[in-house]
Parts: structure tokens; C-alpha cells; sequence
């Protein structure tokens, strides 16, 4: 494999290393709001994923020209499947921040272990 | 070239992730992650999707932090540190790096126009957007029109999401302070940024509103229209207090944005099935089906546009109006 | 012959904007004290966003991509200088005094509300 296309899989192994962060900060961060924010970059690693698999070389952005013809474009699906996810993910983003919200007034804490051991 | 610069961009999103995991002041993750989504939003733009940069720049880097800031003031801003061996953690998350990174090997390359994903169905969409359409946005063809299932099934979810949120804090906090807390106002010694602000605040609104009606002819559309809406009513709600805000748009319109947006979308397609065609065919809305598309489209962006703003403008509110306990 | 003479001046105030945002961040991180790291952020910031837009509106010639940048850096250049007043006014309302010495900031354990 020559650099370039060792260059070409950078856009993939990034997006490893942003989700498995994503993870870590899911599963072993105590704190609510840090869950929350672990969770939020988890789906932005998914996002880039999706978008990585949609350029074409030497395509632009799918905006059909009037009168430009035969012009590469980029694949427009994975662009409105994310633009839905993002929309999505925001709104369950602030359902679980009111969530952790009145949490945070009926136990004092947003700690996980010491909700768990007060019940 | 531009290719370099994606791969700078790429690193630093790597190192702002590390550093929000890291660090224990929640404030200083919350601002890092408002980082994280600029970035994010710069590298969708590099990689040729305009609509979705849009998006998250508006929605990720701009009303994310402000939710996460209200949801921060009515709790603790700081984290305690986890005691305890994290070895099974690190271990667990490490192989499972490692086994993506194995499995991403078998992808096309970057940019590789034989793919599969390239084929099929994308073309089609991109040759009959012209024939069926006319506009020359093919996301905002595909989006709204050709699934404009999904969509719908979207802004049901935004809804939902708007009145799970209003249920939840809609409850009145347990213990009920005694003294009166003076009533909230904007920031205190805060001329210059009213002064700004106000100049600013029309213009914000009106290049919303720019967004929502050019969706078709360029990037844009209902999401990115409703959240920068959204921003500038959020802007106005800080500077000069939630009330106001609350004056200049009652929770009443709120609602009925939400409702009525969500009402127009099942509505179009509702017309469109009394008038001859399936659930959601536009066509049959004119005499001229490429016109009945467009007249469709533009229809239901509105309707989503309205959804989204009052959604995101009710939960800012139910966030900020709750009273701190401590 | 104009065309050259725009393009390398064009360059040139582009090379100098990003020269002003790199001295800006030597300075965001190599100055000691929170209320010189924001001298350091929006002064440099302020004059780059003119230097890079500039070179930005010759590169773009007579079209309406002009008039659109033009907005932008004036919509950046009032916005810019004031969310530098409204972070140190919130850091002055907060107890941060300022210090026109070297000492550089201990992390408070609470501040006063």
C-alpha cells in the first residue's frame, strides 16, 4: 500500500478512535452529564463515518448547475440520512439532560455511584 | 492540498475528544465539546457535504452548548474522580479500537467512484431530481421528497422530544425555596453586548428565514432555518432576560409552532391522497406535476422549519425557567 | 498584468493573516495571566479576520460572492470584540481580579458567586 492510500484510511481509523473514546466515556465516567457528552461524540464519530464513505474524487457538493454538464457529484444519500441523525440526536441529547436534571433534584447528586447507593 | 488540511483537522478532533474525556471541570468539557462540533462541521464541509456542515454547526455548535450550559447551571459543575482499576475498561475499549481499525482495511478507498455505495440507487436519484423536480439541491430533492418518510417520522420525533422534555420539567422542583429569587434578568453591567445584540438579532433572524426559503436552490433548508431562528430568539432571551423573551413569544406560540409544523407536514400529504395520489406524491397538487413537487416541498419545509424552532425554543425555555435549588 | 499584481497581493495579506492567528496562539498559551490571554486572542483575531478577507475578496473578484464576504467580516468584526467584553466582564463579575504582573492564575477552589 503506498502513502496515499495509507493517507486515504486516516478518515477511518479516526473514526475508531473517536468512537472507542466515545465509549470509554460512557462506560467508565461516574458523572451523568459526562455520559451524556461521551454519548454526543460517539454519534459525531458515526456521523464522520458516513460522510467519509460519500466523497467521490473529484466530485463537489451535489448542487445540480444550471447549464454546467456531466459534473462528478457527491452522493447525497449518506448527507440526508446524517442531516436526520443530527436533528435526532440533539433532541435525545436534551431529553436525557432534563432527565438528568430531575434526577439532580430528588437525590442531591449526579454521581452514579452514590445515586445507586442511596436507593 | 485541501486534502493536508483535512488531515490537520482530523488530528485535532482526535485530541479535543482525549481532552474532553479527561478533564474533570464539566464547564471546560462542555466548551470543548462546542469546539468538537466546529470542527466536525469544518470537516463535513472538506468532504462535500454543505447541507450536513450547515446543520452541525447550527444545531451541534450552537444550541447543544446552550442546553448543555442550562442543564449545567441546575446542577454541580464539577466531576469527582472514579477510584478503582480501569485496566478492564482501557483493555476492553483498546481491543475494540483495534478490531475496527482492522475491519476498515477491507473499505474502499477514500473517494473510490467504483464503490458500492456509489451505485445503484445514488445516480438515479441525482439524474431524476431534474426530471421529476427541477431544483437544483438534490439533498433537499432526496429529503424532502423522494423520503419524504423519513422526514416526517423526524419531525415526530422533534415533537416528541419537545413534549417529553416539557412533561419532565414541567414538574415543580421537590423542595420549594422560601425567599424570593429576584426575577431573572439578562447579564448584569451588560451594555455593550445589548447594544450588539440588538443590532444583530434581525439579521440573524432574517438570514434564517434566507436559509429556509433558498433550501432548494443551495445549502439550507427547514433544520438549519429552524435552529438559527432559534438562536436568535436565544440570543435575545440572555441579553435581555427570560422573561422578555417570553413576552415577545408566549409558550403558547411555541406550542403551536411545534403542533402546527408537525400538523402541516401529515396534512400535505394527506391533501395529496384526497386528491388522487399515494401518501406524500406531490405531483397531484398541481396541474403541472414539476410544479405540484415544488409547491410540495416548499410546504413541507415550512412545516419543518416551525417544528423545529419551536422545539428546541420550548425546551430552552423549560431548562431556564426552573428555579435553582441549592 | 493587474491580474498578477491582484493575485500576489492577494497572497500576501492571506500570508499575513494566518501569520497574525499564529502569533495569537503562541501568545494564548506563552502569556501568563487570564486577562493578557484575551488581549492576545482578540486583538490578533481581530486583525486577521480583516487581513484574511481581504485577500479573500481579490481572489474573488467582481461577484456576488464579494458582497457576501464583506457581510461576513462585518458581522465577525462586531461580534468578535464583543465576546471579548462579555468573557472579561463575566471574569471580573466572577472575582478574577486583574493583575498587571507576571503571577500566573491559581485555580480557585470556589468562587464567590
Amino acid at each position: 500500500m503506498n502513502l496515499l492510500e495509507l493517507l486515504g484510511y486516516f478518515n477511518y481509523w479516526v473514526f475508531a478512535i473517536i468512537l472507542t473514546v466515545g465509549l470509554y466515556a460512557v462506560i467508565s465516567k461516574t458523572n451523568l452529564i459526562k455520559k451524556l457528552i461521551g454519548l454526543s461524540i460517539f454519534q459525531s464519530a458515526v456521523f464522520l463515518m458516513y460522510i467519509t464513505m460519500d466523497k467521490v474524487e473529484g466530485g463537489t457538493a451535489p448542487i445540480i448547475q444550471a447549464g454546467v454538464e456531466d459534473q462528478i457529484f457527491s452522493n447525497p444519500l449518506p448527507q440526508v440520512l446524517i442531516l436526520t441523525a443530527i436533528v435526532v440526536g440533539v433532541s435525545t441529547l436534551s431529553l436525557g439532560l432534563a432527565m438528568v436534571v430531575r434526577i439532580s433534584e430528588c437525590y442531591g447528586t449526579i454521581e452514579e455511584n452514590e445515586i445507586l447507593d442511596s436507593d | 492540498m485541501i486534502f493536508i488540511f483535512g488531515l490537520f483537522l482530523l488530528t485535532l478532533l482526535v485530541i479535543t475528544a482525549i481532552a474532553i474525556v479527561r478533564t474533570e471541570d464539566l464547564f471546560v468539557a462542555v466548551m470543548l465539546t462546542s469546539i468538537f462540533s466546529l470542527l466536525m462541521a469544518a470537516n463535513f464541509f472538506i468532504l462535500d457535504a454543505a447541507d450536513v456542515a450547515l446543520t452541525e454547526a447550527a444545531v451541534g455548535a450552537g444550541v447543544t452548548t446552550v442546553i448543555f450550559l442550562c442543564a449545567l447551571a441546575l446542577t454541580d459543575n464539577k466531576e469527582k474522580p472514579r477510584q478503582g482499576s480501569r485496566w478492564v475498561t482501557f483493555s476492553t475499549v483498546g481491543v475494540l479500537a483495534l478490531l475496527i481499525i482492522y475491519a476498515t482495511f477491507d473499505k474502499p478507498r477514500l473517494g473510490d467512484p467504483d464503490a458500492p455505495v456509489h451505485q445503484h440507487i445514488a445516480p438515479w436519484y441525482i439524474e431524476k431530481t431534474t426530471e421529476y423536480m427541477d431544483i437544483p439541491n438534490v439533498v433537499t430533492a432526496i429529503l424532502s421528497s423522494f423520503r419524504g418518510y423519513d422526514t416526517l417520522g423526524e419531525v415526530f420525533v422533534v415533537f416528541a422530544a419537545c413534549i417529553g422534555v416539557l412533561f419532565i420539567l414541567g414538574v415543580s422542583p421537590p423542595r420549594k425555596t422560601k425567599q424570593t429569587t429576584e426575577k431573572t434578568t439578562g447579564l448584569r453591567h451588560h451594555l455593550i453586548p445589548q447594544v450588539v445584540g440588538r443590532l444583530l438579532i434581525p439579521f440573524i433572524v432574517l438570514f434564517g428565514l434566507y436559509v429556509q426559503f433558498h433550501g432548494e436552490y443551495g445549502p439550507g433548508g427547514g433544520f438549519q432555518a429552524g435552529a438559527i431562528i432559534a438562536t436568535g430568539v436565544i440570543l435575545y432571551a440572555l441579553l435581555e432576560g427570560e422573561s422578555e423573551a417570553l413576552r415577545a413569544i408566549p409558550r403558547g406560540v411555541l406550542l403551536g409552532m411545534v403542533i402546527g409544523g408537525a400538523l402541516l407536514y401529515g396534512s400535505v400529504g394527506v391533501v395529496c391522497m384526497f386528491m388522487g395520489g399515494a401518501f406524500l406524491d406531490y405531483s397531484v397538487l398541481a396541474s403541472d406535476p414539476v410544479f405540484g413537487q415544488q409547491l410540495g416541498i416548499l410546504i413541507i419545509e415550512a412545516g419543518v422549519g416551525m417544528a423545529v424552532c419551536g422545539a428546541l425554543l420550548a425546551i430552552f425555555h423549560a431548562f431556564a425557567s426552573r428555579e435553582i435549588l441549592s | 498584468m493587474i491580474d498578477v499584481a491582484l493575485d500576489v497581493l492577494s497572497w500576501i495579506l492571506l500570508v499575513l493573516g494566518g501569520a497574525c492567528v499564529l502569533i495569537g496562539g503562541i501568545g494564548g498559551l506563552r502569556l501568563p495571566n487570564f486577562y493578557t490571554r484575551i488581549h492576545a486572542a482578540s486583538l490578533t483575531d481581530t486583525m486577521a479576520t480583516i487581513l484574511i478577507f481581504s485577500g479573500m475578496m481579490l481572489q474573488a473578484g467582481f461577484s456576488l460572492a464579494t458582497l457576501k464576504l464583506f457581510a461576513i467580516m462585518l458581522f465577525l468584526l462586531l461580534t468578535g470584540p464583543t465576546a471579548t467584553y462579555a468573557l472579561a466582564n463575566a471574569a471580573l463579575l466572577s472575582g478574577l481580579k486583574p493583575d498587571a504582573g507576571t503571577t500566573s492564575d491559581k485555580p480557585k477552589e470556589s468562587l464567590p458567586e
